[in-house]
């Protein structure tokens, strides 16, 4: 299977550097992000791959790095049982990446999620809103520089 | 309330009225129960038929706060959610008492971040804390008999009348000449 | 419920509820349309979920979840503390069925760390998973009965739980939120006598079981309540992230025990329960089935449990044994070491994913060779199950949104995280 993977992303994206990881089993693709959104739908229609499953979207912040965010990617293939990992690196300067919630509707809560912890804007998002902190919150709770008791006084509470 | 605050001498007859309604009040607490988290499944547990919780007078658990006098907030409030107990705790009547169940209510738990109230006595007058995290329905149970205990001992005298507001009734202006 | 005025709601909000794709027209319908908030304290919302409701009439025409309410920020809190420490923080996320959320995480760790617990370990894990299935499966239907009106059966369901609950608190110390299983291995065994206090009581579950089910098979009520309410086809229950007996009630055979087995799961014999109606009554069909399955399942692991120890031997790693602490000097240190500084895992990330009671739980978690992970992501169930609500209760009625929660069965402890 990861065989066939690799065959057929490298023949149908001729332009796109990919990178592949193992680690533990599991198989880690990296690529720019500019290439998602087409390397998403092919996962999931082409014939023996079949990735209809998405499981989870989520950022890694590296606070240090250059590229400091790393959106992570988790897909299921349900008839191989099988499943990969995409990773795109994303920079501070220009926060944001194509969303996509066109290809799998899962995607879309757990893009606004990524985006409501994190910052990061996801261009042609149906709904783009905060999913846990109220809509008037400022900050970003998951990234590094944001303390972990809060900021007092950045949500209001009731009188006694 | 009502009839009882007319009585206000302490005679024989109306202490034992006095004391006839501390009691009356105490067997029939009708809980509230604001379960949230993990502590509401306990307190769900309290009623099932090994914790039975209706010997103690509390089978009607109503979730409407205008039916109820005793508020049981069970699981983690977040600073989202406490605007919604607070809310709900304005909508009581009097006189209500609130149990804070569990360590989350208590002081935050083991939850020391920045969306977690470090223990909602910041805004709730809280009667009795039961510790646990979750406190067992035994626990609980305790709890309640204790607000029973200090209900029966509350009189007359502890519920004031409300202060008085004047409704000033504008006259609505149904000249037909409009300035 | 109450009427909302603008000043309530956050405008943002408000704008996606009217602007909902809207395609339902009800003939006869009132002029005006109505938008109500189906609170976030409730009787019917399973926890704190809040439903925006924009109705005509009676009539649901979009919806809109509102979570948050429950936000501990678990994730910003993983980072700041040890593998062992997070343990006890895994309990109160499916808080209906604890041990299996131990028993993901334990997973999950060890895979990072490149260790394995011993087969007892892994078989006593599979034992208290299937027991907390069954515990969360009771909940979910008494629930679900409750909601629609039939209350006899949520008090059967939690009578049977709380003998479950007593086997919890006899093996694990803590009937409720257990933190029993440890980063190679479980905490401490299970005595033979357990096991055949277990058997005895999974005996007389499946007539107990039984009797609860004749109150509902053949209710009507129960039966014209649920019936073609809230259908969901196979595409779109795959396209939307729905797991667990949600999908298995659509048409779609996937479970992670068979799909990628993990524990010893290949080597028991049970069966997957699969309806295609994709309503109601399928979901709580296929709960009730897996009642059955996971009983049969406990009755094998405790016949081909092995003997053996319950936690690992690697110093480096795994907390070593109290004895040995009180009396050698190697493992004195290194209990000092992994109890401050934590156990430190190779430089890498891993996803593990296990089939907890509600669905697909995963744990995503990334080291950079510390103590501490640098970043954890819970993937939890309910928030993808909770996401196809709005599509579900299109065009039905507000009472039928009841059923459909409860027939979904979210819990809010995992989709707030």
């Amino acid at each position: 299977m990861k065989e066939l993977l690799k065959e057929k992303l490298e023949k149908q994206f001729t332009t796109v550097q990919f990178e592949f990881i193992e680690q533990f089993d599991e198989l880690t693709l990296k690529f720019d992000k500019s290439a998602i959104v087409n390397i998403c739908a092919f996962l999931k229609d082409e014939d023996g791959l079949k990735f209809n499953f998405c499981e989870d979207i989520t950022a890694i912040d590296w606070a240090t790095r250059k590229n400091r965010f790393a959106v992570v990617y988790h897909i299921f293939s349900m008839e191989n049982k099988f499943r990969l990992c995409l990773k795109v690196d994303v920079d501070e300067s220009e926060c944001s990446v194509e969303s996509v919630s066109s290809i799998w509707k899962a995607a879309n809560w757990a893009e606004r999620e990524a985006y409501d912890m994190y910052g990061i804007t996801f261009l042609n998002h149906p709904d783009l809103r905060r999913m846990y902190m109220p809509e008037e919150f400022e900050y970003h709770p998951l990234r590094k520089e944001y303390p972990l008791m809060g900021i007092p006084g950045a949500i209001p509470l009731p009188k006694k | 309330m009502g009839l009882e605050s007319k009585l206000i001498n302490d005679g024989f007859f109306t202490t034992t009225i006095d004391a006839l309604a501390a009691w009356a009040r105490e067997s029939s607490v009708w809980p509230m129960p604001m379960g949230i988290s993990c502590c509401a499944i306990e307190m769900m547990a309290s009623g099932d038929p090994k914790y039975d919780i209706s010997r103690f007078g509390s089978e009607v658990m109503r979730f409407t706060p205008r039916q109820c006098d005793l508020m049981i907030v069970a699981g983690t409030v977040t600073y989202k959610m406490a605007h919604v107990v607070k809310k709900i705790f304005d909508q009581m009547p009097e006189p209500k008492w609130v149990i804070a169940m569990g360590a989350c209510t208590s002081t935050g738990g083991m939850y020391r971040s920045y969306n977690v109230v470090q223990g909602i006595d910041q805004f709730l007058p809280v009667d009795i804390y039961a510790a646990g995290c979750p406190p067992r329905p035994e626990n609980l149970l305790n709890a309640l008999m204790q607000i029973q205990e200090k209900i029966g001992k509350t009189r007359v005298k502890d519920f004031p009348d409300p202060p008085h507001i004047s409704h000033e009734t504008k006259q609505a202006d149904l000249s037909l000449s409009k300035n | 419920m109450q009427k909302l005025t603008k000043d309530d709601v956050h405008p943002k909000i408000v704008q996606t509820l009217l602007g909902a794709d809207v395609h339902i027209t009800v003939d006869d319908a009132l002029e005006n349309e109505m938008i109500l908030n189906m609170g976030p304290q409730h009787p019917a919302t399973h926890g704190v979920l809040r439903l925006l409701l924009r109705l005509d009439g009676e009539t649901v025409i979009a919806c809109i979840p509102e979570l948050g309410y429950l936000h501990r920020g678990y994730e910003k809190m993983a980072e700041n503390m040890s593998y062992l420490e997070f343990i006890p923080h895994t309990d109160r996320l499916d808080y209906i069925s604890p041990p299996a959320n131990n028993v993901a995480y334990a997973l999950a760790v060890e895979k990072l760390a490149g260790i394995t617990a011993p087969p007892r370990a892994q078989y006593i894990r599979m034992l208290l998973a299937e027991l907390a299935r069954m515990c969360s499966h009771l909940v979910a239907i008494g629930a679900l009965a409750m909601d629609v009106g039939a209350l006899t059966v949520f008090l059967w369901g939690l009578r049977e739980r709380e003998k479950i609950m007593d086997f919890f608190d006899v093996i694990c110390g803590a009937r409720f939120t257990t933190s029993y299983t440890r980063i190679g291995g479980v905490a401490s065994d299970v005595t033979t006598d357990t096991m055949k206090n277990i058997i005895a009581f999974i005996d007389q579950f499946e007539e107990k079981f039984d009797e609860m089910e004749r109150l509902l098979n053949g209710n009507r009520i129960f039966i014209e309540r649920l019936e073609g309410v809230g259908v969901i086809n196979k595409e779109d229950a795959i396209d939307l992230g729905f797991t667990g007996p949600n999908i298995r009630a659509s048409g779609v055979e996937f479970d992670l025990r068979r799909a990628t087995p993990y524990l010893f799961y290949n080597e028991m014999d049970f069966n997957i329960p699969v309806y295609t109606e994709g309503d109601c009554l399928a979901r709580y069909f296929v709960r009730a089935d897996e009642l059955r399955e996971s009983a049969k399942i406990v009755r094998q692991v405790i016949d081909k449990i092995p003997n053996g120890e319950v936690m690992l031997n690697s110093p480096k790693k795994v907390l070593p044994r109290k004895t040995e602490i009180y009396t050698k000097m190697e493992e004195l240190i290194h209990d000092f070491m992994i109890v401050n500084f934590g156990i430190n895992p190779p430089v890498g990330e891993v996803y593990h994913a296990v089939e907890n009671p509600k669905g697909v739980l995963g744990f995503y978690i990334v080291s950079k060779g510390e103590g501490q992970p640098w970043k954890m992501k819970i993937r939890s169930p309910s928030f993808a199950n909770i996401q196809a609500i709005p599509h579900l209760v299109k065009g039905q009625m507000i009472s039928d949104v009841v059923a459909i929660v409860g027939s979904i069965d979210p819990i809010m402890g995992e989709a707030d995280k």
